[in-house]
Formats: structure tokens, sequence, C-alpha cells
């Protein structure tokens, strides 16, 4: 099978590797990228594990092909923490137990990183809908909500 | 899964991608939004020869005037349509429909021309399109054509398209003067797929009496459905709640909707039957206030 050279930005740095056509964004970022903080979940879309941020918009990265990231911009969860301080969005999740096994986790904090960048001062109702292309199966949603809550209002606070 | 092993072309413009599916026909399949497709290859319930992308094909996403109607490249990602203030000024009924498809995060991706070449029985925007009295634009090396969007479903996942066919462009009547609309669906939860979905409007005459009407349901048969006995029944009336009632008995008794593991064909029914009364009311009160200004 033939392969592509694939050139983009991930997490602010230049990246480039190679892959056949047929292989998903979600895979490239995980083997070939080393970047594991994308999870792969149901592989077609619906339980957004592994969810990221291409060109500003928050995407299922099982749904592309890695070939047509060629150009892009992307956002993983990687990019969130400076260091050891964590984002305000990781930091309320942790505060507000909004997490418990963690697997759908990366991709909630990547919805909400750019839900939150479009309506910064969301309704409940509001963030239960942007909420609502994620599957959580321990935690229980009440926690994730108010953890999204709590980090609107410190990134508008900031 | 993964997808199987399949060529990849990403043509620069939408003249190559017809050229190259001119050359494959039957093995080929559209890339576009790729939110069904790529589900269907991960799945391995598709197979085919080749993929062509027309992500980077120049000229297919595009939201604008057209002489008196409203044109939409067929690659428009839906959430660009959910944005747009143009499709909320002119097509109400689109706007309102957009955020009923599935999750933002598949909304960024996904297309209109995806959305109506796929022709899910379950989804939103052939029910819309349908409704509009849109016009498909299709383009193939063999040439042009416009075909209404009552032709373009013809039955489960099957569309006028031929294998050489590239949907490029949807056309759509912009809402009259003393028009209202409506959208409302019922699904499990939030961004599932409509149990049954229903895209209604009504045009007042200078007296408050509905001249023209439009009523049609989604989920609850293989293409958009449509009653002409339920519609005429409308013309001529005030659309007062019994109005609404009597055209949405009407539609539900010449349906017959599949029983699924989502729910049962007497569900549906029923469904339908009271979305299609409670959008008939909620188009006929925006009229009236249109009718007002």
């Amino acid at each position: 099978m033939s392969q592509r050279v694939i050139r983009l930005q991930v997490n602010g740095q230049p990246r480039e590797g190679e892959a056949p056509a047929r292989k998903l964004l979600v895979d490239f970022l995980r083997e070939d990228l080393g970047l594991t903080g994308t999870h792969v979940g149901c592989e077609h879309g619906v339980c957004g594990a592994c969810t990221i941020v291409m060109d500003g918009e928050a995407v299922r990265s099982c749904l592309l092909f890695a070939v047509q990231a060629e150009g892009a911009s992307i956002a993983t969860v990687e990019s969130l923490a400076d260091g050891e301080r964590l984002h305000a969005l990781q930091q309320s999740f942790h505060e507000c137990h909004a997490l418990q096994c963690g697997f759908c986790t990366p991709g909630i904090l990547m919805s909400m990183l750019a839900f939150l960048s479009e309506t910064p001062a969301p309704t409940e109702e509001q963030i239960r809908v942007a909420l609502s292309g994620n599957l959580c199966r321990c935690t229980g949603y009440q926690n994730i909500v108010r953890a999204v809550q709590m980090a609107a209002a410190r990134m508008a606070g900031k | 899964m993964k997808p199987p092993a399949f060529e990849y072309f990403d043509p620069r413009t939408p003249e190559e991608a017809i050229g190259l599916l001119g050359e494959h026909g039957d093995a080929a399949k559209i890339l576009a939004g790729g939110q069904s497709l790529v589900p269907m290859l991960n799945l391995r319930l598709l197979r085919p020869g080749c993929l062509i992308d027309i992500n980077a094909a120049a000229g297919l996403s595009f939201i604008e005037m057209k002489g008196e109607e409203l044109a939409i490249g067929a690659r428009t990602r839906q959430r660009a349509i959910e944005r747009s203030a143009l499709v909320r000024e002119k097509c109400p009924l689109l706007h309102e429909a957009m955020p009923f498809i599935a999750h933002f995060q598949i909304r960024n991706r996904g297309t209109i021309g995806g959305s109506l070449s796929h022709a899910d029985p379950a989804a939103e925007l052939p029910a819309v399109v349908t409704a509009l009295g849109g016009t498909l634009i299709l383009r193939s090396v063999r040439g042009e054509r416009a075909v209404k969007a009552d032709d373009f479903h013809v039955a489960y996942l099957t569309t006028a398209l031929e294998p050489d066919e590239l949907l490029t462009e949807i056309r759509l009547p912009v809402q009259a003067p003393q028009t209202g609309s409506a959208f409302l669906e019922v699904s499990r939860r939030h961004g599932d797929f409509a149990l049954a979905a229903v895209a209604a409007w009504v045009r007042l005459d200078k007296n408050g009496r509905c001249e023209a009407a439009k009523l049609v349901l989604a989920g609850v048969h293989g293409v958009p459905f449509q009653s002409a006995a339920a519609q005429a029944s409308l013309i001529g009336t005030t659309l007062s709640p019994g109005d609404a009632a009597q055209a949405s008995r009407l539609i539900a008794t010449e349906l017959d909707p599949q029983s699924d593991l989502h729910a049962s064909s007497d569900y549906r029914r029923q469904a339908a039957r009271v979305l299609a009364a409670r959008a008939l009311e909620q188009a006929a009160s925006r009229a009236r206030m249109q009718a007002q200004e």
C-alpha cells in the first residue's frame, strides 16, 4: 500500500509522518506521533473519546484519515497542561471529581475547550447539549457539568 | 475496526473530481465530511475500490444568493450553515433544523451534500430540503442537470445520483412573506437519529387563510414522507389547532413506519402525528406574526 508523507502542526510543533491512506488520524496521532492522550473508543464517531481540535474546531479523529490532516493545525489533550500546571478545565475536572476511569476525559476536555471558546458564559442547558456528543459510562454527568461551569468561570476570570 | 484498503485521490477542483468519478464509477465513493462514510468503512460495511476526497477541491463550499434563490455548495459544513446569518434570514426552516443533526463535533465536519447523498431516512436535511422545494445540481463528465428534491430521494439510502455524478450545489427558494415554518423532532437522546421528525411551513393569504402548506416527515419511511391529502386539507383554513390536528391525522393514517429496536411502528406513527400537529400550529403562529409586521 502506498505511503503518503503527512506534515502538520500538532500542539504548536511541526510534525511529520508517513502513513497509508486508510490510517485513521487517531491511530496516526497515537502510533506514529506517540501522542497516546487521545483515546480510541467506538471508532464510529459515537463515543467522542477521540475528539481533538483541528483548525479551531472539535472533530472526531476516528472519522478522519491522517492524510486529510496534511497542513492542519491540531490540538490534543497533551496541549492543555503547562508543565506541571493543569489547564483550568483539567483543574476543575480534578476538583469536581468529574472523572473516574478517565477514558472519556481527553475527548470531553477537547470538546469543552472548543465549546467554551465559542460560548464563554454557557447556561447549564447549553453545557448539557454540548456534552451530548461525549459518552461517559462511570463518573456520571452531574460532576462533569459542574466542572465545566467552574472552568467557564475561571477561564472568564483570567 | 479499521477501514479496508482503498486507493485515495484528493482532487483540487470539482472538474478533476468528476473526471475521477467518470473513470472509476461504481468502484468509487465520494468522501466529503465522512461522518457517515467513515463509520461504514470502519465497520467494513463498505469496501470501495477508491475514495475521491473532495475536501481539497475548491469552489464547493459557499452560502450565497443566486438570483432569487439561496445557493449552498455541497461541501459546505453543517456547522457553517448553522452559523450563517444569511440562512437564518432567508431559510429559517433550515436554520432551525441544523442543531438537531448529531452533535456539534459531527456538524463541524459533516456537509449538506454528504447528508443528502447518503440519504439516511432518519436524517434531517433530506426532509428539510424536500419541504423547502429545493433543487439539487448534479454534475458529471456528461454535463450538468438540476433535480428537484422530490425526485432526488428514490428509496432507502438511494438517490437519483448516477455512479458518475457529483452533487455540487443545493438551491433553495427563500421563505416567502406571510410564511411561517417549524422543525420538530423526537429522538431517544439529543443528537440521536430521529425516531420521527417533521419539517413544515404554511403561507397565509391577505385574509389570514392558508394558501399554501408543506408537511414533510423524516424517520418514518424510506424517503421523506408527504401526504397530498394532508396538505390539501389545510388550504383555505385559518390553521386552527383543529385544522392542524385534522391534517396530522390524515398524514398519520397514510404512514406505515417500520418497527426496529429503537421504536415500534405504532410509536413512530403516534409521535409523527403529534409532532406534525405541533409543527403546523407553530408554523401558523409564526406566519401570523409575519403577517402582522
